[in-house]
C-alpha cells in the first residue's frame, strides 16, 4: 500500500489556496442531494456539521451524549492559538507554523501544519462573530496570553473556560441548523461500525443507548470527529465516556492507524489521591505563565512548602531551561517532573508531585490579578484537594491528556477508506509527536469550519455514487456483527466488572507505555496486555439488559476496544527506536536527559494496518519531507 | 466512613420509582461523590444487581452532564459546584444521604437518576445563537467590546446547562438558563440585530416545553454551579418588555 498524502504542489503559502481552487465543487442546488454523516459533535464535529449544513448538504449528526454541548472539548481551559500578531511581538502565520512543527518534534507534515496556521486567524474571527466572549482589554480589543513552546503571545482565551465557550459557539451554530432542518441530530447514539459498500464509506451502525436498538444510517460520506484515546490508560484527564470505539472499529474495517504511540502527558494535573480515583483533573498550562515549578533541594523534605527558604528550593525548569523556563513544552515539563520524583525529590503524601507556586506572582501583581487570571482553576484545585493555592503552592503531577496519533488521513483529511473523513483529535494530522498548548482547539475548529467543508465537497463532486439504502446487505451484516458482539459481552457472566479490567489494563499501560518507555518494558507490556484482553472476554461481568439503558454495556464495548488498541500503542512505541515529543524511549537520550530523535531512520509516519486480533499488524510508512523547516534538535535552553 | 444511601431507583420512564437503601463502607473523604457511587456500583454488579444509572462525563464541573438532588439540594451541599465536584469530606460518618433525580415535568426520568433534558436544546434551537454562517467574517478586533462588558457577557455565558436551576425552582422554571443566553447576546454587539426575536422565541419554546414561570425565589442562583446571577433574569425581563413595546 502506498500512502499518498496528496499535499498540493507549489510553495507552502500557496498550497491551500491552489488546492481550494483546483478542488471540484458541488453546485449549490445539488448539495441537498448528498448526505453526510458526522459522528461526534465536539469542536470538530459540531463545526463541520454546522458548516456543511450551511452550505446546503443534508447532515446527520450523532453523539453518545444527550446534547452536543456535553462533548469533552468543553473541558479545554487555557486557550486557542492564532497567528494574528495582535501583540506586536513578531508573530506571523509562518512563526505559528514553525513553532507547531518544531513543538511536534518534526513528526508532522509541513503542508498540513502550514494550512492550520494559515486558517487560525479566521477561527478567531468566526468565533467572535458567533458571540464567543473572549477576554478583552479595557479599550475593547482582544487580549492574548502566552503558552508553552512559544515566545510570543498568541493565545486567545475566555478565562479558564475557552473550550467551553468555543464549543458553545459551535453548538449554537449547530442548534441553528438543527432548527432549520439542515442537521438531523441523533442524541445518545454510539457508533459501533462504519459500513462500506464497494470499498467506500456509505454509512454507520449505531446503538440507541436509550433502548438498545441497533440502527443503520446511510450516507454518501462519513466524518469521524470522535476525539482521542487517552482513556486507554484508564486514568487520564479525558471525560469518562471518551473512547476510541468509532476510530478503532473504522480501523478494523481498513482505515490505517497512524502513530498510535504518540500520547501527550500534561505536566500540570492534580495528583492521584487513592485507589478510588476515577479520572484526573488538569490545571491549565496557562498557570505556568505565573506559577513557578519547584521541588525541595533535599530529598524527602518533611517541611511545609512555605517553611522551605528560597535557597533550599530547586526551580529546576528555570535552572535547566533559562530561556523558556517554566514555559517549556508539555513533554519536557512532564518528563522533568517525573525525573525529580523518581530521584526522590517529590512532595505531598504520595511523593509523586512537584510544587507549582504562585507566591511570587501574588507578591508581584497582587492577589486580585491572580484571581482574575486563574480564579476558577484555583477554586477547582481547592474543591478537589481542600488546600488553598493562594496560601500554599499547588501540588501537580503529569497525567495522560491527549493523543496525537489517530486515524491516518491525507491532506483532505480522508482516511485510507474512501469517503471516510476524520477530524479533530481523532486524526493524526497536525501535531506530530507533541501538541503545543492551545493548539487542540485550533486544530479541531480548523478541520471543522475551514477544511472539511471544502474537502468533503471535493470528494462528493468527484465520486460516482450508487444509491445505497439501509436495507443493503452491508448494513445488515454490520448490524449482525454488532448484535453478536453485544450478546457475547452480555453472556460472559464472569466475576470481574468492566472497571476492574480497565483499571488493571490502565496500570500496565501507564507503567510501560507511559511517560518513559524502554524495550524491555514494552515487550513486557506486549505479553501482559493480551492476557488482560483474553481474561476480559472470559471473565467480565455485566448485569441488566441489552435492550435498555445499560451503562455497564456501554463501558464494556469501549473497554473491549481499548484492550485491543493498547497493544498497538505498545507495538508502535517498541518499533520507534528514538525519542521524539511525547514518545520518550529511555535508551535514546542525551547525557543531559534530552530526547534524541533519529531523523535518518524515523522521519516517517507509522501507519498500521489491522490484520486480526492478536495478529501482528502491518506497518506502512509515509516519509516526511521537510522543504522549509530544517529539523534540528529541539532546544528550549 | 460508613454511610447509608437512599437512592431513587426507577427502571423505565413509565415505571414507578422508589427509594432503595444501600450501605456503603470505607468511604474516603478524598473521594468525589461520583467515585463513591462508582464503588457502590461495582458492588452491585458483583451481587448480580443492576447498577445505578446516572449521567456524568467530564467530572470537573464543566460538561453539565451530572446532576442529582442530594438531601433535597441540587448538586448537594456547597456553593458553586456540580455534583462531580462534591467531595465526601462534606459528609460525616453515619450520615444518611438521600439521592434523587432532577424533578420537573420538563425533565422526565429515563432511568434511576438520569433524566431527559433535551427540552433545553429545543429552547436553544429557538434562538440561542447569532445567525452567522461560517466564512465571510470581519477581523475580530473590528468589534470592540470593552472589558467590563466582555466580562459580564462571560459571566452569563459560563452556564453549563445542567438544569440545576430547574430542579431547585419551586415552579421548575428554566428562566435562569434562558436569561444567561439572552443576556450574553444582548450585552454583545453581535447579538443586537436579533434581540427581539431571540427573547420572544426562546421564551415561547420554554413555555411550550412545560417549564414553569419565574416568581423570583432566587433558588436558581443559590444552587447554580456557576453562580449565575439573577440579575440576568432582570435583563431578560427588560429584553422581553423592550421586544413587546417596540414594533
Amino acid at each position: 500500500m502506498v500512502l499518498e498524502s496528496n499535499i498540493p504542489e507549489g510553495p507552502i503559502e500557496k498550497k491551500w489556496t491552489n488546492h481550494k481552487f483546483t478542488s471540484k465543487l458541488v453546485n449549490p442546488s445539488n448539495r441537498r442531494k448528498y448526505t453526510v454523516a458526522v459522528v461526534g459533535t465536539g469542536l470538530a464535529g459540531a463545526s463541520a456539521a454546522a458548516s456543511l449544513a450551511e452550505l446546503g448538504y443534508n447532515v446527520l449528526a450523532f453523539s453518545y451524549h444527550e446534547s452536543p454541548r456535553r462533548a469533552h472539548s468543553i473541558a479545554a481551559q487555557g486557550g486557542i492559538n492564532a497567528g494574528k500578531n495582535y501583540a506586536n511581538d513578531g508573530d506571523s502565520v509562518y512563526r505559528l507554523f514553525y513553532d507547531t512543527l518544531k513543538g511536534g518534534d518534526y513528526r508532522a507534515r509541513e503542508g498540513n501544519v502550514y494550512r492550520l496556521a494559515e486558517v487560525s486567524g479566521s477561527i478567531i474571527d468566526q468565533c467572535v462573530a458567533q458571540g464567543v466572549p473572549f477576554a478583552r482589554d479595557y479599550a475593547g480589543y482582544l487580549d492574548n496570553r502566552s503558552f508553552g513552546g512559544a515566545q510570543v503571545s498568541r493565545t486567545f482565551y475566555a478565562r479558564g473556560q475557552t473550550g467551553q465557550q468555543l464549543l458553545l459557539g459551535a453548538y449554537s451554530a449547530l442548534a441553528r441548523q438543527m432548527e432549520t432542518g439542515g442537521v438531523k441530530f441523533f442524541a445518545r447514539r454510539e457508533m459501533l461500525d462504519v459500513v462500506l459498500v464497494d470499498g467506500k464509506a456509505r454509512g454507520i451502525v449505531a446503538r440507541n443507548m436509550l433502548n438498545g436498538k441497533v440502527e443503520s444510517y446511510a450516507a454518501d460520506a462519513v466524518i469521524l470527529a470522535t476525539g482521542g484515546y487517552a482513556n486507554a490508560f484508564f486514568l487520564s484527564t479525558n471525560a469518562k465516556a471518551s473512547n476510541a470505539t468509532a476510530i478503532w472499529r473504522a480501523h478494523k474495517k481498513g482505515a490505517l492507524f497512524a502513530n498510535p504511540c504518540f500520547t501527550q502527558i500534561h505536566p500540570t494535573c492534580i495528583p492521584v489521591s487513592g485507589e478510588h480515583q476515577s479520572k484526573l483533573t488538569l490545571m491549565s498550562e496557562s498557570l505556568r505563565n505565573d506559577g513557578r515549578i519547584w521541588v525541595p533541594k533535599i530529598k524527602d523534605d518533611k517541611r511545609l512548602p512555605q517553611d522551605i527558604p528560597e535557597n533550599e528550593r530547586d526551580y529546576y525548569l528555570e535552572r535547566q531551561y533559562p530561556s523558556f523556563g517554566n514555559l517549556v513544552p508539555r513533554d519536557v515539563a512532564s518528563r522533568r517532573a517525573k525525573e525529580m520524583c523518581d530521584k526522590g525529590f517529590g512532595v505531598g503524601p504520595s511523593k509523586m508531585a512537584v510544587y507549582l507556586d504562585f507566591a511570587e506572582a501574588i507578591k508581584r501583581v497582587g492577589k486580585e490579578i491572580v484571581k482574575e487570571r486563574y480564579g476558577n482553576l484555583f477554586d477547582m484545585y481547592k474543591q478537589i484537594t481542600a488546600e488553598d493555592p493562594y496560601l500554599q503552592p499547588m501540588r501537580i503531577y503529569p497525567a495522560v491528556h491527549y493523543t496525537m496519533g489517530g486515524l491516518w488521513v491525507d491532506y483532505n483529511l480522508m482516511s485510507t477508506i474512501p469517503g471516510l473523513f476524520v477530524g479533530g483529535e481523532a486524526n493524526f494530522s497536525d501535531h506530530g509527536a507533541n501538541r503545543l498548548g492551545a493548539s487542540a482547539l485550533m486544530q479541531g475548529l480548523a478541520d471543522g469550519y475551514f477544511i472539511l467543508p471544502y474537502t468533503v465537497g471535493n470528494y462528493l463532486a468527484g465520486t460516482k455514487f450508487e444509491t445505497v439504502k439501509t436495507d443493503h446487505a452491508a448494513f445488515k451484516d454490520a448490524e449482525n456483527d454488532v448484535d453478536a458482539t453485544i450478546m457475547k459481552l452480555m453472556n460472559v457472566n464472569g466475576t470481574k466488572t468492566v472497571d476492574e479490567f480497565h483499571r488493571e489494563y490502565g496500570k500496565v499501560m501507564w507503567e510501560f507505555v507511559g511517560m518513559g518507555r524502554n524495550k524491555a518494558g514494552l515487550e513486557k507490556a506486549l505479553t501482559l496486555l493480551p492476557k488482560i484482553r483474553e481474561a476480559f472476554w472470559k471473565d467480565v461481568k455485566l448485569t441488566g439488559e441489552a435492550n435498555d439503558i445499560n451503562t455497564e454495556l456501554e463501558k464494556a464495548q469501549r473497554v473491549a476496544d481499548f484492550l485491543e488498541l493498547g497493544e498497538l500503542m505498545a507495538r508502535d512505541a517498541l518499533h520507534r527506536e528514538e525519542s521524539c515529543g511525547g514518545h520518550f524511549r529511555e535508551e535514546h537520550q542525551t547525557d543531559e536527559g534530552e530526547a534524541m530523535r533519529n531523523d535518518e531512520k524515523f522521519a516517517y509516519v507509522a501507519a498500521w494496518e489491522f490484520k486480526g486480533i492478536g495478529t501482528e499488524p502491518a506497518m506502512h510508512k509515509e516519509h516526511l519531507v521537510f522543504d522549509y523547516v530544517k529539523p534540528s534538535q529541539r532546544s528550549y535552553k | 466512613m460508613k454511610l447509608t444511601l437512599q437512592v431513587w431507583r426507577q427502571e423505565r420512564p413509565e415505571s414507578k420509582g422508589r427509594l432503595i437503601s444501600y450501605g456503603v463502607n470505607d468511604v474516603s473523604p478524598d473521594m468525589s461523590f461520583l467515585e463513591m457511587l462508582d464503588v457502590l456500583n461495582i458492588e452491585l454488579v458483583k451481587k448480580n444487581e443492576v447498577p445505578i444509572a446516572f449521567d456524568h462525563d467530564c467530572r470537573e464541573g464543566i460538561c453539565g452532564s451530572c446532576g442529582m438532588m442530594i438531601n433535597g439540594r441540587a448538586h448537594g451541599p456547597g456553593r458553586g459546584i456540580a455534583t462531580c465536584q462534591l467531595h465526601m469530606r462534606h459528609f460525616k460518618d453515619g450520615d444518611t444521604i438521600v439521592i434523587e433525580p432532577w424533578r420537573a415535568r420538563a425533565f422526565p426520568v429515563l432511568k434511576d437518576l438520569m433524566v431527559d433534558r433535551t427540552a433545553m436544546d429545543r429552547v436553544m434551537m429557538a434562538g440561542g445563537y447569532v445567525s452567522t454562517k461560517t466564512g465571510g467574517m470581519v477581523d475580530g478586533n473590528t468589534l470592540l467590546i470593552p472589558k467590563p462588558i466582555a466580562d459580564e457577557a462571560f459571566d452569563a455565558a459560563a452556564c453549563i446547562g445542567c438544569g440545576a436551576c430547574v430542579a431547585s425552582c419551586p415552579n421548575s422554571s428554566l428562566m435562569l438558563f434562558v436569561a444567561a443566553k439572552v443576556s450574553q447576546l444582548a450585552l454583545l454587539p453581535q447579538g443586537q440585530h436579533e434581540r427581539k426575536e431571540r427573547v420572544e422565541s426562546m421564551l415561547a419554546v420554554m413555555d411550550e416545553n412545560q417549564f414553569g414561570s419565574c416568581t423570583n425565589t432566587y433558588a436558581c442562583e443559590a444552587e447554580c454551579p456557576k453562580e449565575i446571577s439573577v440579575t440576568h433574569i432582570a435583563r431578560l425581563n427588560r429584553e422581553f418588555i423592550r421586544a413587546k413595546i417596540t414594533a
